[in-house]
Order: C-alpha cells, then sequence, then structure tokens
C-alpha cells in the first residue's frame, strides 16, 4: 500500500481502540446510496521505477529546444544552489508559517525576500508574494479601486501583456470595474501620449505602466506616472525584475514614485516549467500598506528580547475578516520566493545588473544580425530592454514552424493578439544565449525564408 | 542574523554572472541611480545562511503535522525529482503543443483521472490555488446565472464553519454573504438553510466532511433544497482526503468544485505555497470552465482556448497554472493507483478516529463526540481553561518543545478554544501513540506546572512572539545603516568592468 505505514497488527489494535470491526464502519454515517462503486478511468498503480520510466520517456519525447521565446517568461541560468536548498524537507514540506516559533527558516526568508522587493522596485513594502504576475496585477487594480474610493474605472495600455489584460478583466469584471485600454504609439511601440489625451477629462482609479511593455520596448514611465497622478489616480507599474537591476525603479518614477508595483518574479530563479509554478510580486507605498492583499511578514522581539518574525498586520487577510477582507487570497508562493531569494542572495546587486544587462546586449546583437536578413525588421524605434518585435517577410506561423522542424523556437507570433501587426514575432535572447546561438538562428531563419 | 548582515561590498560570486557586458543603449533617463539593496556574500555564505534557516523550520519531513485542514501528508521525494526532469523545467509556456506531447499527455491524464475520483463531467487544471480554484468556481456560478438572464440571484450561502475564503470569494465575485448556523452534531442546521435560500439564492458553498471534522449527514437533502431554489452547489475541496474513492462530490449533487492538490495529492506545501486546485464541473457548467483545458484528439494532445469555449468565464493566469505542481500530483496519483486511492480515506479516517477515541481516553474533551471523525477532529479545551487558565494557544506552544507541530488553533471560529486535529494516512500507530502520550503530559503540567505550559516554546529557536508589537509598529523590510551606492552613467550603461577570475 503506497505510503501507508499500517500493518495489519496495528489496524487491528487500531480498530479495537476505536471499538469498531472493520475500516468500513468508519464510514457508516455516509448514506449508503452515495457511495462510490469503482474508479474505472484510473489506471492500477506504479511503482516508482516504473512511474520514473514513463517520465523519462515523456521528458525525452518533449526534449529540448533553442528557445528564443520570452513574452513573459524568460530563460536564464539558475545557480545550481537555489534548488538544491529550495527542495530541502525543511523548505519543501512545512506549512505557511502561522505557528512563528517553529517557522523562523521561512519566516525570516520572506523577510528578506521583502526587503530585496522593496528595494529593487524602490516602494516601501513588499507582500510576501502573489499566484504570478498577471494575478498580482489584477490584485494591485483592486487595491487602487478600493483606495481611490470615487472612481471604479482602470487604464490599461495595449502595451501591457494581452494575457495578463485578460487575467484582469477575468478577476475584476464581477465587482463592477471598468477596464480601459489605452492605444499605442505604431512608431516607437510605447504607450500612446495622444490616447492618453483622447481619453479625456473622466475620472479613473488607477493607469497600469508597464516597464518594459509587452513588446519588449522601454516606456517613459516619468510622463505616464506624472499623467496618472496629476489627475488623482495612482500609478501602478508592472515590471520585470531582471530588468530592475538596471532600471529607475518604480518607487522613482514621475516626482511622488509609482503607487504600486507588480511583476512576474518568474525570472528570479524560477525554471521556465510549462509556465508554473511561479510567483507575482507586490510592493507600494507606505499609505497604502493596509490595503495591499496577501500575507506580510514583520520582525518583532520574543519575550526575551529577541529578534523573531511573524505574520503581521492579518486584519487584512480572510482568515481574520472573512467577507470583509482585502482579497480571499490565502497562499503565497513560498517554495518559489524561496528559490528567488537564494537566487538574488548569489547574483547580489552587481550579478543581477550584468546578468540583465548581457540580455540586453545579447538582444541588441541578435537584432542587429537578423536585420541584415532581406526583409526582417524591427518593427519600433523605442528603446529595448531584452526583447523585441521583428516582422518577416514570410507568414509568421510558418516560418515558426519551419524553425521548430531544426530545433529553434524562434519568437511568439502576434498575429493572435495584434493582427494588426502582420507577421510579426517577438523575440527574446537573454544571457543565456551564445554567439553561436544567434548566429544559429540567424543562419536558419535566413535559410527558412529563402526557402518558403 | 540577516543575509544583509553578512554582506561585505564588493563581495561576489564571479562564477554566477555573465563576464562582461557590452555597450547599451538605454537613455540615461531610464536607468537606475543607485544598487538595489541586495546582499553581496560568496556562494557558500549564502548556501550556509539559507541551510541553516530551513534548520529553524518544522516539516512534514522532520515532524509530526496533526494540523487540521490542511492534510499534511508525506510528499513522496519522486514526485519532485520526476517533476524536476530537465526537459519538463526548460519548457518554454508559450512553445508549440507540438513540442510538449510528453507534457500534455501527463496533463490530460491528470484531467482524466480527477474527473472519475470526484465525479465530474468536465475538469480545468488552471487554478492556481485552492482560493482561486473558489473564485473560478463562483465566477462560474454567476455566469452560468447570467447566461439564462437570471440576475435576481445577488446571495452566496456559506455555513459559520467554513474557511474564510469561502465568504472571501463571494464577495469577490460580486455577491453578499448570508452565513447560517451549524446544529449540535456539527451539521448544517437544516432549520437555517430553509430559511436562507430563496429566489435571491445563487448558490450554497459547501466543504463536505466540513471543517468540523464529521460528514454532513443531510447533504442530499441540502442539494434538492438548493437546486430546488434555483442556485447551484460549490463543494470546497478541502477535506476531500477524508472521502477520497469513498463519495464523489459529483454524486452528493455538486455543480462545481475544487481539489486542493496539496492536501489530498500530496504537492508540496511549501512552507506555504504554490498551491493548485483544479476545479471540475457538472455538465450544465461545461461552457463556462476557465481555459485553456487539454483536450486528446486523433492522437495529439492540444489546449482548448476561448475561442472553442466562448462563454468560458476567461483566464486566471498568465500562462496555464501550476504545471509543475500539476506534474508532481499526476505522479502521486500513477503511483496510488485505483487501488491505492481509496485506501487514503480509510487509513486517514483510521488514523484519526483512532487518535480521537485515544485522546478521549486521555481525558481530552471532544467536541463532536457522537460523531466519527472524518479524517480530522476537535477537541475543545473550554473546560480546562475554566479550570487551569490554559488555553488551545498554550498547549499548542507546549507541544512545540515536545516535538510536534501544533494542530490548528481557533478554527473552526465556532468552537471555543478548539484545536482540530488531522493525522494524515502516511502516520505510523508508534507515530500517533507518542503523541498522545505528549498530550497527556500537557494536560497533566496543565494541572501542575501551568507557568511552564504558558511561557512555552522553551526549545524553539525563538521564544513566544510579540504578535502585537509587530503590528503596531511594523518593521516590514530591514533598513541598510546608510550606505548608499552610487553608479555613475559610465559604470551603468557602458564599462561594465570585465572580471578576470583568478
Amino acid at each position: 500500500m503506497p505510503f501507508i505505514p499500517h500493518t495489519e497488527e496495528d489496524i487491528q489494535a487500531m480498530l479495537a481502540s476505536i471499538g469498531a470491526n472493520s475500516i468500513d464502519e468508519l464510514f457508516d454515517e455516509i448514506p449508503p446510496a452515495l457511495k462510490t462503486g469503482s474508479l474505472k478511468r484510473v489506471p492500477p498503480g506504479l511503482s516508482e521505477m516504473e512511474i520514473s520510466r514513463l517520465m523519462l520517456e515523456r521528458a525525452e519525447q518533449d526534449g529540448r529546444y533553442l528557445n528564443f521565446i520570452g513574452a513573459g517568461a524568460y530563460e536564464h541560468h539558475i545557480p545550481a544552489a537555489v534548488w538544491q536548498i529550495a527542495t530541502r524537507g525543511e523548505f519543501y514540506s512545512s506549512y505557511t508559517p502561522y505557528q512563528a516559533e517553529a517557522s523562523q527558516g521561512t519566516l525570516q526568508l520572506l523577510y528578506e525576500y521583502q526587503t530585496m522587493m522593496a528595494s529593487l522596485t524602490g516602494m516601501d513594502v513588499s507582500n510576501a508574494s502573489m499566484y504570478d504576475g498577471a494575478s498580482a496585477l489584477a490584485e494591485a487594480a483592486l487595491m487602487a479601486v478600493r483606495s481611490h474610493r470615487t472612481s471604479r474605472r482602470i487604464l490599461i495600455p495595449q502595451t501591457v501583456h494581452p494575457v495578463y489584460r485578460s487575467v484582469v478583466r477575468a478577476i475584476v469584471k464581477n465587482q463592477g470595474i471598468e477596464v480601459v485600454e489605452i492605444p499605442y504609439d505604431k512608431l516607437s511601440g510605447q504607450t500612446s501620449l495622444d490616447g492618453l489625451k483622447n481619453f479625456g477629462s473622466e475620472e479613473f482609479a488607477a493607469l497600469v505602466i508597464p516597464q518594459p511593455n509587452f513588446f519588449g520596448v522601454l516606456e517613459d514611465v516619468d510622463t505616464l506616472t506624472h499623467w496618472a497622478q496629476s489627475r488623482d489616480a495612482f500609478a501602478i507599474a508592472v515590471v520585470n525584475p531582471m530588468a530592475l537591476a538596471m532600471l529607475t525603479p518604480p518607487g522613482e518614477w514621475g516626482e511622488k514614485g509609482a503607487d504600486i508595483a507588480v511583476g512576474e518574479g518568474q525570472p528570479l530563479g524560477i525554471p521556465l516549467s510549462s509556465g508554473g509554478p511561479y510567483f507575482g510580486f507586490m510592493a507600494c507605498k507606505q499609505p497604502l500598506v493596509r490595503q495591499m492583499p496577501g500575507r506580510i511578514i514583520g520582525r518583532t522581539t520574543d519575550q526575551e528580547g529577541s529578534d523573531g518574525f511573524v505574520l503581521t498586520l492579518q486584519a487584512r487577510e480572510q482568515h481574520i475578516r472573512r467577507s470583509k477582507a482585502t482579497s480571499n487570497i490565502c497562499t503565497n508562493q513560498g517554495l518559489m520566493v524561496t528559490a528567488a531569494t537564494i537566487y538574488l542572495a548569489l547574483l547580489g546587486p552587481e550579478g543581477l545588473r550584468r546578468t540583465a544587462a548581457q540580455s540586453h546586449a545579447n538582444t541588441a546583437a541578435l537584432l542587429e544580425k537578423l536585420e541584415r536578413l532581406k526583409g526582417v525588421k524591427r518593427m519600433f524605434n523605442g528603446p529595448l530592454f531584452h526583447e523585441a518585435v521583428i516582422s518577416l517577410p514570410r507568414p509568421a506561423a510558418s516560418v515558426l514552424q519551419a524553425l521548430e522542424a531544426r530545433r529553434i523556437l524562434g519568437g511568439l507570433n502576434l498575429r493572435e493578439y495584434y493582427p494588426e501587426l502582420g507577421d510579426a514575432v517577438l523575440v527574446c535572447a537573454t544571457e543565456t544565449k551564445t554567439s553561436a546561438d544567434m548566429e544559429n538562428y540567424v543562419t536558419q531563419l535566413g535559410d527558412v525564408i529563402r526557402n518558403s | 542574523m540577516l543575509i544583509f548582515e553578512h554582506s561585505r561590498p564588493g563581495r561576489r560570486n564571479y562564477s554566477q554572472s555573465p563576464k562582461a557586458a557590452e555597450a547599451m543603449d538605454i537613455p540615461e533617463k531610464l536607468l537606475r541611480k543607485t544598487l538595489p539593496l541586495l546582499p553581496e556574500v560568496s556562494e557558500m555564505d549564502a548556501v550556509r545562511h539559507y541551510t541553516r534557516l530551513s534548520q529553524k523550520n518544522f516539516s512534514i519531513d522532520t515532524h509530526f503535522y496533526p494540523l487540521g485542514s490542511c492534510t499534511m501528508k508525506y510528499n513522496p521525494r519522486a514526485c519532485n525529482s520526476l517533476a524536476m526532469l530537465p526537459q519538463f523545467l526548460a519548457r518554454h509556456p508559450r512553445s508549440p503543443e507540438s513540442t510538449g506531447q510528453g507534457f500534455l499527455a501527463c496533463m490530460y491524464e491528470l484531467q482524466e483521472i480527477l474527473k472519475d475520483v470526484t465525479g465530474m463531467a468536465g475538469v480545468s487544471l488552471t487554478p492556481m490555488a485552492g482560493a482561486q480554484g473558489e473564485l473560478i468556481g463562483i465566477a462560474m456560478i454567476r455566469a452560468y446565472h447570467e447566461s439564462r438572464g437570471d440576475t435576481a440571484r445577488t446571495e452566496i450561502i456559506v455555513p459559520d464553519a467554513a474557511h474564510g475564503t469561502n465568504p472571501a470569494t463571494a464577495v469577490m465575485c460580486g455577491y453578499k454573504v448570508v452565513e447560517i448556523a451549524t446544529d449540535k452534531e456539527g451539521n448544517v442546521d437544516m432549520a437555517a438553510l430553509k430559511a436562507a435560500v430563496g429566489p435571491k439564492t445563487a448558490g450554497l458553498m459547501l466543504t463536505n466532511p466540513s471543517t468540523l471534522g464529521v460528514f454532513e449527514e443531510n447533504v442530499a437533502e441540502m442539494s434538492r433544497i438548493v437546486h430546488q431554489a434555483g442556485g447551484l452547489l460549490y463543494y470546497d475541496g478541502a477535506n476531500l482526503n477524508a472521502i477520497l474513492g469513498k463519495v464523489k462530490p459529483g454524486d452528493m449533487g455538486f455543480d462545481v468544485i475544487h481539489i486542493n492538490l496539496h492536501k489530498t495529492f500530496s504537492t508540496p506545501h511549501g512552507g506555504g505555497g504554490p498551491g493548485s486546485a483544479p476545479v471540475g464541473v457538472a455538465p450544465r457548467l461545461l461552457p463556462f470552465m476557465p481555459v485553456p483545458i487539454v483536450a486528446f484528439e486523433n492522437g495529439t494532445y492540444r489546449w482548448q482556448t476561448e475561442k472553442e469555449i466562448p462563454q468560458s468565464i476567461g483566464r486566471l493566469s498568465a500562462h496555464m497554472g501550476n504545471a509543475g505542481v500539476l506534474l508532481r500530483a499526476y505522479v502521486y496519483v500513477r503511483l496510488l493507483g485505483a487501488e491505492g486511492m481509496h485506501r487514503v480515506a480509510e487509513f486517514a479516517a483510521l488514523n484519526a478516529n483512532y487518535l480521537m477515541a485515544e485522546l478521549r481516553k486521555a481525558g481530552f474533551e471532544i467536541a463532536y463526540p457522537n460523531r466519527r471523525a472524518s479524517h480530522e477532529f476537535i477537541v475543545t479545551l473550554k473546560d480546562l481553561k475554566e479550570k487551569t487558565g490554559i488555553t488551545a494557544m498554550n498547549l499548542a506552544k507546549r507541544l512545540l518543545d515536545k516535538g510536534y507541530h501544533a494542530p490548528t488553533t481557533y478554527f473552526p471560529l465556532l468552537v471555543p478554544e478548539c484545536l482540530l486535529i488531522e493525522p494524515a494516512e502516511t502516520e505510523s500507530k508508534e507515530t500517533l501513540d507518542a503523541f498522545v502520550t505528549a498530550m497527556k503530559e500537557i494536560l497533566e503540567e496543565a494541572h501542575t506546572q501551568p507557568d511552564l505550559v504558558k511561557n512555552a516554546p522553551h526549545t524553539t529557536p525563538v521564544r513566544r512572539l510579540d504578535d502585537v508589537k509587530a503590528a503596531r509598529e511594523p518593521d516590514l523590510a530591514w533598513k541598510a545603516p546608510t550606505r548608499n551606492i552610487s553608479v555613475t552613467r559610465t559604470e551603468t550603461l557602458t564599462a561594465i568592468p570585465s572580471v578576470s577570475v583568478a
């Protein structure tokens, strides 16, 4: 019996203590009509050896590709120590740190995480993480509406990740919150300032500002922050934490800094893993702390005056406030944040900055090579971080398919989200790509274009 | 000591960063002027620091964790190592389906197995945690009523014993919460339910077995009452472990459910996450399921999206949910197999009823003594507190000294001084017996040395922590003792110095 330690002798002794004749009798309060027959679609159990064989076969069937897709999930080197420590049983199999004295490891680590994220984003306070970047943005929108009090409208530029926009809509729509999209500038790939002007003088609770945006383009964050705040709205930053090693942190945007910063934490030591688990981060300015959703850790002292850490400001949360909580969120992505904290400690400020800088440089080098191919052009002229939209002289879908046959994932086809861009592909080259990798990509792409 | 206090300016891990970056063309006004406050430590410093931190945790791998409502069962190591095979880790979420047939096969089979185990018509794997599963479930209920033009339904009914996420979720979906009482035997008060149900009822959220550790005996009748009024039934799968392979939520009449994989299907709690909570639906909610869902046709696995499920409530995550957690659950269900599935509930029930019987014999008061325990049960210390001043909190902290994680305390809210105790099926009789001995010792201490218990814990890395101070004077991030490192434009932009690795 997998993972059940009971011997026959144990079972009999336990039933005798209970005063029951059989294990079945323990279910005698369940109406017989409800009891399940057999499980027809569950296969028989496997041994660890058998399931290992099966999983290895499936992993090998999928294999590995030379990957130039980014689009919200980025391939970075992950130091070996990160997951060796994160999967130690003491981190991996521990529960939410409600019993603080038995959870100082997790709690101190989360306090260190909050410190690192507050500093990376330039904000006062970070929570202990959200599910992912997209749901963190939705929570930020709700938080802005709660704090604003008079408007239930959120402005989101079309330069924000299209799936993030869908997720925000799915989460906020049942609370009567209106989401208004702001167009992008066709030349720069940035949020259109004319689009903002056209929005007029109606009240809104917050403007979302991506940095870099979905096209990989850097936004004029000072202008956007100023525009929102001068209209008594909040500025919500949605940022790549890796980029923040180099870029002005949201806390310093405009005159006062953005009010809330969120984003996808995956670039910080989390494997791509088909999309999850990742973690969302959320940080804010001090006045908004009590509107922030999610777990927060604080430093305090024990009976003897020693420093220790606890979950705090819990009066915001569902297990205390129930229907009046700031959110229904209960969990944070503890294990992912454990990995991210170790990752940030191993890289340090300079290591992170170099990783970001190398990713930027690689993408710049890749673009230069790509633009030498006939008919391949950069779509936007705004400044870039580590991702860019290129236009192809052939149908993007068939080009990408041909590259896939050559074990290269050439980027994300944007037709589904931005059909007006034609054969546009979003490409990314992080620090993991060597000159030879990029040369290989460009050569193969040239070949595919010529032969299609 | 914090990692920041180990930091020394200029200390770096040369093997963990690119050697040099080439020139950059980012406008100066977009670049940060000061370095972020990240520690500058050696690789060994970091490894040692975080290894030592891990040693300050209780965990399933090191301690018995009788934490009610949390199902702290053994997390098989194979589930982790097989989910972390390099090809699975390297797979980009936006890579084509053709490059992930092995991965998608696991996801599809997991969907099918979960459908069978829960008796639901459809399963979506996307929700990233229990509370998100709830949000999606209630959003589907809302979408269902709206699709029928039935917009007068504005209320969700929730028993008073429910998890806090239930009422919080209903509110996030724009509903008003109507709370109903529990009767003396721990069942939902049927009179209260009948009084609460009406034309405004959108649905009822129910955990069964409930958070009181008992099976709702009237569940079929509850289903009839709610459905007759036009409402739908939501099953909170927090306690599915107690009935796995014994009763299917679909057979109890539930229209939508979520399953906490980190409970019943043994994926790691990870110090507070990641969770994962697939949702299952009855046929009438199939059109509203969240996307993506894995389909299998002509020998090929593929994602179904909004295009095929146009009434879908949409996407709730940037990609497809917590794929790596789903892989761990898949390995676990394949290890259990059909024959292992119902043994989970059987041995969880055996352990719970045995522990309840032994604690009762040891002098503890059981909150619902006339009922079978499901996979958990409640001890109330109301009398003990009156006699000795020892609270549930005191006893919980004293258990830490004896090497046991505390049970869940002060939840559910309606039982005073309660301990919600859940010994998962993976614990042996010896462990349970040793726990009973520890509980007996504390009961004795409560009478003979109450101060010892009141001032517990004594042996943990820190003593009782001051929660009030933490909330009144929030210290939520470490502040560096004034060392602001400026970076000049040249350093930031062009001349990241090349470093020789000695």
